[in-house]
């Protein structure tokens, strides 16, 4: 009896229907607001364009600046620093940590250097970079290369150093030598820990980037920002903020589609 | 049929002395630091002899299965064992990032590995997850794959490592089919460490009992597999005197109140 009637009070509250936020928009709702708050409060005057431009005036400024070509020229720019950044950064981060992740004595030499390394902010080491490499393109390469060594170092290495024993001790029953252990357990098990760094380091660059481009750029999005600053043209430094944003994302996107294809073992993308 | 119960703690013998075993420990000890795991054990395994060893945890006999698959180094001692050994693990040991197939022709030379891989997985049963990937099997069939992988290399010896532990029943005694005829078709010497009293007593030819790094019971049993039910009790007892050490009353207490 007690049961019949709980279930016919359940029945009865859902048959209401309570208020429910994903019925408009989900999450998608706030920031659409927000959006909408901010052109409005530009319309109206709340908000002064020196201040920031309206999203209308940004979205304008994004398709005059394409069509111009002046957005994918320094876009380029900018792209091309942070890939070979990250080229000398990610490679030479994969290399030492190699060589002290397999071996006990390059432990000892790198992990130190690399430890202390650690403790100084790449970006702290603008001004000397300055000095030692101009203001060309140099600086702005090699802060990137250094600020994204580490995360690359770090994860490698840690990944190299828990990969299971119980898999190396089965390899070595097989009668593996060390190096085919290194190739067939050692590696392919440091390898989801090699692309956690990756994504770090990607984001580690653009974070550099951005900074590096403050020194003097007469190309590229840092360059377009400066600018934009000197003519108060708040609509463009959104653009560029924006594009930043969207580099982000599409280095995150990057090293996913890679994960996709190269950690198919994992069960958790074996179901989908 | 009674003679064969009476319970011989014999020091060594080969079963069958004309023919030289595949396995020989003489006065073999091994130690860490102050701790005596072995203590001047002597083995012998005949080919294609079927020994299970049985112990409780702590007596020693994964060091001895570890010494005998060439994972601990062992220098200035009287051990003989095959070249071509293989091991099956408690856990599997696939390696997640290679397909089934390719964890069964795991460091084998030579051509034709596929066909090689396949056929072994065909043995088990697995002929249709060949590639598959490791993480997506059962736990048996994850251990089939394990079995298949230890017999493509043809080994004379078969190091099992209480391989069917973590099986639920049904598949346990599945696998101890499965064992069997493949052991039939190989017939490597197979040396298989288990805690499980019924498991030696079905497989093997011969039951070890392994305590404080000495073999303090051993025992030959001559009956067909499948008809051992009958002995099954009274051997079980023994065996689970010489296992139970200090807890030794208990168990045997347990066994007899069961029945």
């Amino acid at each position: 009896m007690t049961a019949l009637s709980i279930s016919a009070q359940k029945a009865g509250q859902t048959a209401r229907k309570p208020f429910s936020l994903s019925a408009f928009g989900g999450r998608w709702l706030s920031p659409v607001l927000l959006l909408l708050l901010w052109e409005l409060g530009s319309r109206v005057g709340v908000i002064p364009e020196r201040t920031l431009a309206a999203p209308s005036a940004v979205m304008g400024a994004l398709f005059e600046m394409i069509i111009s070509g002046e957005l994918p020229s320094n876009l380029l720019v900018s792209f091309g620093r942070v890939a070979v950044g990250l080229f000398i950064g990610v490679g030479l981060g994969t290399i030492l940590g190699l060589v002290s992740g397999l071996s006990r004595s390059g432990e000892l030499i790198v992990d130190p250097l690399m430890q202390i390394k650690r403790t100084i902010p790449a970006l702290a080491l603008t001004p000397l970079f300055i000095v030692w490499f101009g203001i060309g393109e140099t600086p702005k390469i090699a802060l990137i290369a250094f600020g994204t060594i580490f995360p690359v170092y770090l994860n490698l290495f840690s990944g190299i150093r828990s990969v299971d024993p119980r898999l190396l001790e089965a390899a070595r029953s097989f009668g593996l030598s060390r190096a085919e252990q290194i190739w067939h357990v050692v590696l392919p098990a440091a390898f989801p820990a090699l692309l956690v760094g990756l994504r770090y380091a990607l984001s580690v660059s653009i974070l550099v980037l951005v900074v590096a481009e403050q020194i003097n750029a007469s190309a590229g999005l840092g360059y377009l920002i400066n600018n934009a600053r000197d003519f108060m043209r708040t609509d463009i430094i959104v653009v560029c903020l924006m594009v930043y944003a969207i580099l982000g994302l599409l280095a995150d996107w990057g090293v996913r589609a890679i994960e996709r294809r190269a950690l198919v073992w994992r069960p958790s993308i074996v179901e989908q | 049929m009674d003679a064969r119960l009476g319970f011989s703690v014999v020091k060594t013998f080969t079963s069958e002395p004309d023919e030289a075993p595949v396995v020989r420990l003489r006065n073999f000890s091994r130690r860490f630091g102050p701790n005596v795991i072995i203590d001047g054990l002597d083995l012998d395994i005949a080919p294609g002899e079927f020994v299970a060893l049985l112990g409780r945890s702590g007596s020693g006999k994964t060091t001895l299965l570890r010494t005998l698959a060439g994972l601990d180094e062992v220098s200035g001692q009287d051990v003989t064992v095959p070249g071509s050994r293989a091991v099956v693990f408690q856990d599997a040991r696939l390696l997640p990032w290679k397909l089934v197939w390719k964890n069964v022709g795991l460091g084998l030379k030579g051509d034709a590995l596929r066909e090689r891989s396949e056929k072994a997985l065909h043995e088990v049963g697995l002929g249709h997850r060949l590639d598959a990937w490791p993480l997506t099997l059962s736990g048996g069939e994850a251990q089939r794959v394990a079995l298949a992988r230890a017999l493509v290399r043809e080994p004379e010896l078969l190091l099992l490592d209480e391989p069917f532990a973590a099986l639920d029943a049904l598949t346990r005694y599945r696998m101890h089919d499965l064992v069997l005829a493949l052991w039939r078709v190989h017939r490597p010497a197979v040396l298989m460490v288990t805690h499980d009293v019924e498991e030696a007593i079905a497989l093997a030819d011969r039951i070890l009992v392994l305590d404080g790094g000495r073999i303090v019971a051993e025992e030959r049993i001559g009956v067909e597999r499948g008809q051992r039910g009958g002995l099954s009790a009274r051997l079980r007892e023994k065996l689970l005197s010489h296992l139970g050490g200090d807890h030794g009353e208990d168990v045997v207490s347990l066994v007899q109140a069961a029945e």
